[in-house]
């Protein structure tokens, strides 16, 4: 590409042919972070669906003899902490680092040392919690760690590891929120108005508001319980006085806002899909933003529907029934913008499409059997059932891993340069859609057959064997589709067709630079017009309404001689060099008290790497 | 570099009698822990001379009053969540009935 | 503390300073993590078992002296802060020793007050109450610490001539986490000590 502002060219100069294992481990640059966000969630997907398909393979027949109790209970802790805290928030984490700057018009997140500090305290997080297997066992206590369960075991360090790892998990997702928010609030484009903001932009930024408002209570719970089995305070003892009621107030004031925070992303995916493959602007925009907006601050007002059988008296149940029944209405309001959009447009069946439809699908499926917990005496039926177990994959899997894996297939092209095999995604999808169904829409009758969770093993002759074992068939399945997936890719790399800059006709701020983009994202800093900016550039409307194509009008801007010098963010050491220091911090911790000595040895780390930090050069001497 | 785009501060004399308010209040304050006489009325009284305390400090010396409202939004949002939220917890736990 | 970034002589003046807007999105953090401390304490207030109750312990006049003295570091943070503004960074260096020095002296009391608490029978495992107490008083005196380190890394880094462009906003950003911390103790104050007895 020619380019005549000597910025641009110094500026791609000098961070050219930055390669190898040091440069990634010092990089700032955004989308080197979401990279390895997305990379790592990946392989932490593959770590807990080997754990899901030995809990299928476990509960395939009666009275399983795979795994045994003990080991079945770290199963299950570890495959729902592993997928929420080390799959689906990092993969959300993954596209918001790498495109919300892009969508925004901006060159880099607001704080883009603290963007790494955030991704290597994730990482060193997740291999924190997963050596436990190899040090006397990982977490069996569940991945909500209900005390007095959590708290009472003192001699087996597992519980341990699960109130460390989720909170130093906690503080990465916290610190990646603030600098979301700061981004959003202070990096726009000349013109890039809030509500012109791309709904994915838009969905980010409540996110990381959730995030800021839901993480602290937990950090305190996850403190209390870490306290109550290491110093013998009583915050839940019962014997002493204490309540367990307040670990579950204080998991579920973050738990409800979390499952927001899981699905959140994957509606904004889906927003953004849809009206590119249906070639219409999305209907009813500003609803599906403010319905976001409700969703944000309603998911703090129903966190007590998950505690209808702990006893909280008419008043309050009566309350929580009633907020989240209520909290089904902007869901509804986006589902009905959704199908708004795809009404009369001219549908593209592509892989993305397929996966944000299949999104709609099940996540209607799995927001109805939700909104039957808010009728309280239904929902201590269901309680502690699979019906549960069903619902919440229905809106967990159908839902946020259908729309993250429409947003891998859309924006792949833009990331590598490469489109991803049509066949092989399709094959992928439909085989992912049918071994779904199969595996979730039996555990409904389980449960409501009266199926417990959590339980390694069940009789002969109670009913549960042939559902059962349809449910393991399903989850083979999906193994299946994810291998097809992982071949895809490997398939792309050698051989995908080059995407170019603008595969799909896209709407939004990412298609108008090169695939990949080129490190400082954009030559010229784009001036924003209107909503879905990109599009009204390529195209104008007849007298019909018709789009009608500019000639030239998708090129990508060049920078003219006047234009300002490109400022990047240096490389840095010291975020990850504060990350590990965490990390040896929150080891020492598990071992007290002769554990102290390496806490000891972590805390200078962290304080070490960040005094370098702020001692540390603005930007590179070139500049 | 944001100076040049606030609104004026207060004085350093502002500041002072600020301390001096925030004296008084909370020698009020400890004075009617002591006086027996106003049993009932204490905890009110306490409640509302510490949220006195609290404004004057966040919106003079934090500047929230003279500065941008994005900053007084965010803070806001968490400052009012925070009661909400945990006024329910205590609720549905029985404390602030009855007592 | 001294975060500063590429985007800082960038400038994007759309909704403010993009390290002051962070530090307010910390704050706003904050406040549920406190609430979430102090709500755990509201509800042990009385569940102090066999041990010492909050009447039996607590301090009035003791805790009185203490919170004045974390109040006026409060005043001397913000006259650092208007020494900033006008750029006169010897008064500015003065305040903030002097902040970091009652914040000190908090702290000392706060040692004081918990070794006399462990005398007369009230730790961490006595009771919910006590668990409850030490380890909200704890947080907040950790957040004063590390307030103290921050004030201290100002001063020391005020020296350095290089630093002096982003000088005005360090001092406001200290300034804003010090206050905070004094505005979270005018809460427990109250809520923890005078209501309780
Ligand atoms: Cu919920």
């Amino acid at each position: 590409m020619a380019t005549l502002n000597p910025a641009v060219e110094s500026a791609t100069a000098s961070h050219h042919g930055r390669k190898g294992v040091w440069s990634w481990m010092t990089t700032t640059d955004h989308k080197r972070i979401g990279l390895l966000y997305g990379v790592s969630s990946l392989l932490f997907f593959l770590v807990g669906g080997v754990e899901a398909l030995l809990i299928r393979l476990q509960l395939a027949a009666a009275d399983g003899t795979v795994l045994s109790a003990d080991a079945y209970n770290q199963m299950f802790t570890m495959h729902a902490t592993t997928m929420v805290f080390l799959v689906i928030m990092p993969a959300a984490a993954a596209f918001t680092n790498y495109l919300l700057p892009i969508l925004l018009g901006a060159r880099d997140v607001a704080f883009p040392r603290l963007n790494a500090l955030s991704y290597w305290i994730y990482i060193f997080g997740g291999l924190f919690l997963t050596i436990s297997f190899f040090v006397g066992g990982a977490p069996d206590g569940g991945w909500f760690g209900y005390a007095p369960l959590s708290t009472q075991v003192t001699e087996i360090v597992r519980m341990d590891y699960w109130a460390l790892g989720v909170q130093i998990l906690g503080l990465a997702s916290l610190l990646s929120a603030i600098n979301f928010i700061t981004t959003v609030f202070t990096m726009r484009a000349p013109g890039m108005t809030l509500m012109r903001m791309p709904v994915f932009a838009w969905m980010a930024t409540v996110v990381a508001f959730l995030l800021l408002f839901s993480l602290p209570i937990i950090a305190v719970g996850l403190f209390e319980v870490f306290l109550d089995r290491n110093l013998g305070t009583l915050f839940f003892d019962a014997a002493a006085g204490g309540t367990p009621l307040l670990w579950q107030h204080l998991f579920w004031l973050f738990g409800h806002p979390e499952v927001y925070i899981l699905i959140l992303p994957a509606m904004g995916i889906v927003s953004e899909v849809l009206p590119v493959f249906s070639r219409k602007p999305l209907f009813g925009r500003s609803f599906v933003i403010f319905s976001g907006i409700a969703i944000g601050f309603m998911g703090f007002g129903v966190w007590a529907h998950h505690m209808f059988v702990a006893g909280l008296g008419p008043v309050a149940e009566a309350t929580f029934a009633l907020t989240t029944m209520l909290i089904a209405v902007p869901t509804g309001v986006k589902i009905f913008n959704w199908i708004g959009t795809v009404w009369g447009g001219s549908v593209r069946l592509a892989t993305p499409m397929l996966f944000s439809l299949g999104f709609i699908a099940m996540f209607v499926i799995g927001g109805l059997s939700g909104v039957t917990h808010s009728i309280v005496p239904s929902d201590t039926q269901q309680h502690d059932t699979y019906y549960i177990v069903a619902h919440f994959h229905y809106v967990l899997f159908g839902g946020a891993v259908f729309g993250l894996f429409g947003g891998i297939y859309y924006w792949w092209p833009k990331i590598t340069g490469k489109l991803l095999n049509e066949g092989l995604g399709k094959l992928h999808f439909w085989l992912m859609l049918i071994g779904f169904n199969l595996t979730f829409a039996p555990m409904h009758i389980l449960g409501l057959r009266g199926m417990p969770r959590r339980t390694y093993r069940y009789p002969k002759g109670l009913g549960f064997e042939f559902w059962n074992f349809i449910a393991t068939v399903g989850s083979l399945t999906i193994a299946v589709s994810i291998l097809i997936f992982l071949i895809n890719a490997w398939r792309t790399k050698a051989r995908g067709r080059v995407a170019g800059n603008d595969p799909w006709d896209g709407r939004t701020l990412e298609w108008s630079i090169s695939s990949p983009p080129p490190e400082h994202n954009f030559d010229v800093v784009p001036v924003v017009h209107a909503e879905d900016d990109f599009w009204h550039r390529k195209y104008r409307e007849d007298e019909e309404g018709r789009p009608v194509p500019i000639p030239g009008g998708g090129d990508p801007l060049v920078a003219g001689p006047d234009d300002p010098p490109i400022h990047l963010p240096s490389p840095s050491f010291y975020p990850i060099l504060a990350a590990f220091g965490m990390f040896l911090t929150v080891l020492g911790l598990v071992y007290v008290p002769l554990g102290l000595v390496l806490a000891g040895v972590g805390v200078v780390t962290v304080v070490w790497g960040l005094f370098g930090w702020s001692m540390e050069p603005l930007t590179r001497e070139e500049h | 570099m944001s100076e040049a785009i606030d609104r004026p501060h207060p004085t350093p004399r502002d500041y002072i009698l600020i301390a001096v308010i925030l004296f008084a209040i909370t020698a009020a304050e400890v004075a009617v822990t002591y006086v027996d006489a106003l049993d009932s009325a204490r905890a009110p009284m306490l409640i509302v001379m510490s949220a006195a305390k609290f404004l004057l400090v966040v919106g003079w010396y934090m500047h929230l009053r003279f500065d941008r409202p994005a900053y007084r939004n965010l803070f806001l949002i968490g400052l009012v969540l925070t009661p909400v939220l945990f006024g329910a917890v205590l609720l549905s736990f029985g404390l602030l009935i009855g007592n | 503390m001294a975060v500063l970034d590429h985007t800082e002589h960038a400038g994007h003046p759309d909704l403010g300073n993009v390290r002051k807007i962070a530090m307010w999105a910390f704050l706003g953090s904050e406040c549920l993590f406190f609430g979430t401390l102090i709500s755990t304490f509201l509800l042990y207030h009385n569940t102090t078992g066999d041990g010492p109750t909050a009447k039996e312990i607590f301090s009035i006049p003791f805790t009185s002296v203490s919170s004045f003295v974390l109040l006026m570091s409060s005043l001397t943070m913000v006259l650092a802060h208007h020494a900033a503004g006008r750029k006169d960074w010897r008064q500015m260096r003065v305040w903030l020793l002097a902040t970091a020095g009652l914040g000190l002296v908090f702290l000392s009391g706060q040692a004081y007050e918990f070794t006399t608490f462990v005398h007369e029978g009230l730790t961490v495992t006595t009771s919910p109450f006590g668990s409850a107490f030490f380890v909200l008083t704890s947080f907040h005196g950790g957040h004063v610490a590390i307030g103290v380190l921050m004030l201290l890394a100002t001063t020391f880094m005020s020296f350095g001539g290089k630093l002096h462009e982003g000088q005005g906003m360090n001092v406001e950003l200290v300034g804003l986490y010090w206050h905070f911390v004094d505005i979270v103790w005018i809460v427990i104050f109250t809520v923890v000590y005078l209501l309780q007895v």
